[in-house]
């Protein structure tokens, strides 16, 4: 099992919420104080060092015009954490391919990312989230689409050495494709992509790309990963190991489950500060048409957990917290739970929860949690 | 989910690359041929305007690929496709001074076509259409409807908001399905650039039919300078300002539009 420690970034202090009619898309940005907002990167990039003294990887990832991330361009930051940390691997989970208008430029982002980290990349792909197809005008039809043929696109790019090539699909079209540089690690970083329902899993498996699950549980992660593991047996190949599936999980240790559930309450500002409007939580085309209209009739979505307790969302697998035995405990049974999985994303800082705690969590399931479970779980190499 | 026409109850409207493109095709009334273009609104919510056109023409109402229960097939993307469509339809069918009536976004559709080929055109009505650019690149000439509220959504769409779904929670559910699934298509067809083709507003002087522009005057979508910039661009056009109405004019007024329309066709 691979750990990788994750914040996204948020810039929580907000005006109350009853003020504000979204915290995504519309929120001015005059809301910013630009000095605090600056100490607030200082102390994020600090915790992923922290987590790479700890032997954890990290991992970072790109939302736009929102409070609750900072970060709108992920090859920056992927850039210096190249530079400031030792070991970690650095996944990017990920480029919102779907979004990108460009995508011959991400393909030399993370190509300059590999070299700058000396070969410690690995690059997520995902469509992008519902509220960003107004704030970067991104059509929310065909995403899926869209995002495969910019990750064939990228893939091309990386692994072509003799010259430029063109491309004219449909969504994208380049005269000369000669990326210069090219990535460090041969034929190319190591991929992944995420999928929240079983229907997107299949496309994943066929490239033997890791598949990454974000807060779906215990029941939503079982069925992505079945999904994937079927397509692997149906196109007649071996079993795929435990490192081509990922989960993120809120997850905080404490020396107590008192000190462990206190810190994912904090972290629970991450579901529950999500203010966002109808309009731009389901924008046409995203979803089915019929999924979408039974939203339009006010029926709750999958992934509103604010009206869950801390309670059920560690019943459901979402939140791992409570002293380093408690959540041990809860990660085996995920394990047990979704047929095996080799990355576990720790979602551990999200909100008020500040950089002292932050810190500690990650320090106390570093050294109290991580031993057992290499002990349960054979500790995979990362795939290269 | 909508049970989309199929071979057995949808009209072949044209044939691209060997595929028939199969639509759901409502026709009613006596008279000359009259090509109704809905918009986002969808064919079934104009039944009151299209009853009203019924008495005097043939009223042939399609539901455009993606909308209503019109499949869509995989090529057809942009609004260039409809018009194209829709003129090899009219040629298909060897029909001449057809009236062409389209409304807001069918509005656009109808302007693509008559830009491209007038011949089988005799008249050209336009409802609160859009398509065009009009202000600065900072003036936004549409109101960005997948960024607002189904409330305010409401209040610009009509004149008197509880002419719109109101509720949705309280609409039949076949109504939301509907809605649903014709802003997926006004989103597929006018996402980027919104709602307009920034070459369509320079080529409108090709447009050789008589034209009307009416104009819903509490259109709170898209203002009704806007449309008068639209007639303006259209040689010899008519422009009719139409109180107690919204962007979709033809909900509100029927009447009066059917009657506009008569009137033109004279």
């Amino acid at each position: 099992m691979q750990y990788w420690h994750f914040s996204e970034t948020a810039y929580p202090y907000l005006p109350p919420e009853e003020t504000i009619n979204s915290v995504r898309v519309t929120l001015p940005n005059g809301v910013i104080d630009p000095a605090r907002a600056a100490d607030l990167w200082d102390r994020y990039l600090a915790e992923w060092q922290v987590a790479d003294e700890c032997g954890l990887n990290v991992m970072i990832n790109e939302h736009h015009a929102t409070a609750t991330c900072m970060d709108p361009a992920a090859p920056v930051i992927a850039g210096i954490l190249g530079r400031i940390t030792k070991d970690a691997r650095i996944l990017i989970l990920g480029n919102p391919v779907a979004n990108r208008k460009d995508p011959v430029r991400v393909a030399e982002e993370m190509a300059l990312v590999d070299l700058l980290s000396h070969g410690r990349l690995e690059v997520g792909f995902v469509r992008g989230v519902p509220y960003e197809v107004s704030a970067v005008n991104s059509k929310p039809v065909m995403m899926s689409e869209r995002m495969w043929e910019a990750i064939e696109l990228i893939q091309k790019a990386w692994t072509t050495h003799d010259g430029p090539f063109s491309w004219e699909g449909r969504f994208f079209q380049q005269r000369h494709v000669n990326i210069w540089p090219r990535p460090l690690q041969q034929p190319a970083p190591p991929v992944w992509v995420t999928a929240m329902t079983p229907g997107s899993a299949a496309r994943i498996a066929d490239d033997n790309y890791v598949i990454a699950s974000f807060l779906t549980g215990y029941e939503g992660t079982r069925k992505v990963f079945e999904a994937y593991r079927d397509r692997v047996a149906e196109t007649g190949r071996p079993t795929p190991a435990d490192d081509r599936f990922a989960y993120a999980a809120l997850t905080y240790t404490g020396d107590t489950d008192e000190e462990g559930l206190e810190g994912a309450r904090k972290l629970m500002w991450y579901v529950k500060a999500n203010k966002v409007p109808f309009e731009f939580v389901q924008p046409p085309g995203y979803t089915p048409y019929f999924a979408r209209a039974a939203g339009l009739r006010g029926e709750r979505s999958a992934y509103d957990f604010k009206s869950l307790t801390l309670e059920d969302l560690i019943e459901e697998g979402i939140v791992f917290a409570g002293s380093p035995s408690t959540v041990r405990g809860q990660i085996e049974k995920f394990y047990e739970k979704v047929g095996g999985f080799g990355h576990l994303l720790l979602m551990g800082q999200a909100g008020f929860l500040e950089h002292d705690e932050t810190v500690r969590g990650i320090r106390t399931f570093a050294e109290h949690v991580r031993p057992r479970l290499d002990d349960l779980f054979t500790a995979h190499p990362v795939a290269v | 989910m909508l049970s989309l026409v199929d071979s057995g109850s949808g009209t072949v409207v044209g044939t691209v690359r060997g595929e028939n493109v199969l639509l759901d095709v409502y026709r009613t009334g006596s008279g000359p041929t009259l090509l109704l273009l809905h918009g986002a609104e969808g064919r079934e919510a104009d039944e009151a305007f299209t009853d009203a056109l019924a008495e005097r023409f043939t009223v042939v109402a399609p539901s455009h690929p993606g909308f209503g229960l019109s499949p869509r097939p995989d090529w057809c993307d942009s609004v260039d496709d409809l018009a194209y469509l829709y003129l090899e339809w009219l040629e298909q069918q060897d029909l001449h001074d057809v009236v062409v009536v389209g409304l807001q976004f069918g509005g656009w559709v109808a302007a693509e076509m008559a830009v491209r080929e007038c011949s089988r055109i005799g008249r050209l009505v336009l409802v609160d259409p859009v398509g065009i650019k009009v202000g600065g690149r900072e003036d936004r000439d549409i109101t960005d409807v997948f960024a607002i509220s189904r409330a305010e959504l409401d209040s610009r769409n009509y004149a008197d908001p509880a002419a719109g779904p109101g509720d949705l929670a309280l609409a039949p559910h076949e109504d939301v399905l509907h809605i649903a699934r014709n802003e997926e298509a006004l989103a597929l067809y006018g996402w980027e650039p919104y709602l307009h083709n920034p070459r369509l507003r320079r080529w409108l002087g090709r447009v050789h039919v008589p034209a009307l522009v009416i104009w819903g005057a509490q259109d709170g979508i898209v203002s009704p300078e806007y449309g008068r910039a639209y007639a303006d661009s259209i040689p010899g056009a008519r422009f009719e300002l139409v109180e107690g109405a919204g962007h979709r004019a033809q909900i509100e007024q029927p009447d009066t539009l059917a009657e506009l329309v008569v009137e033109h066709a004279a």
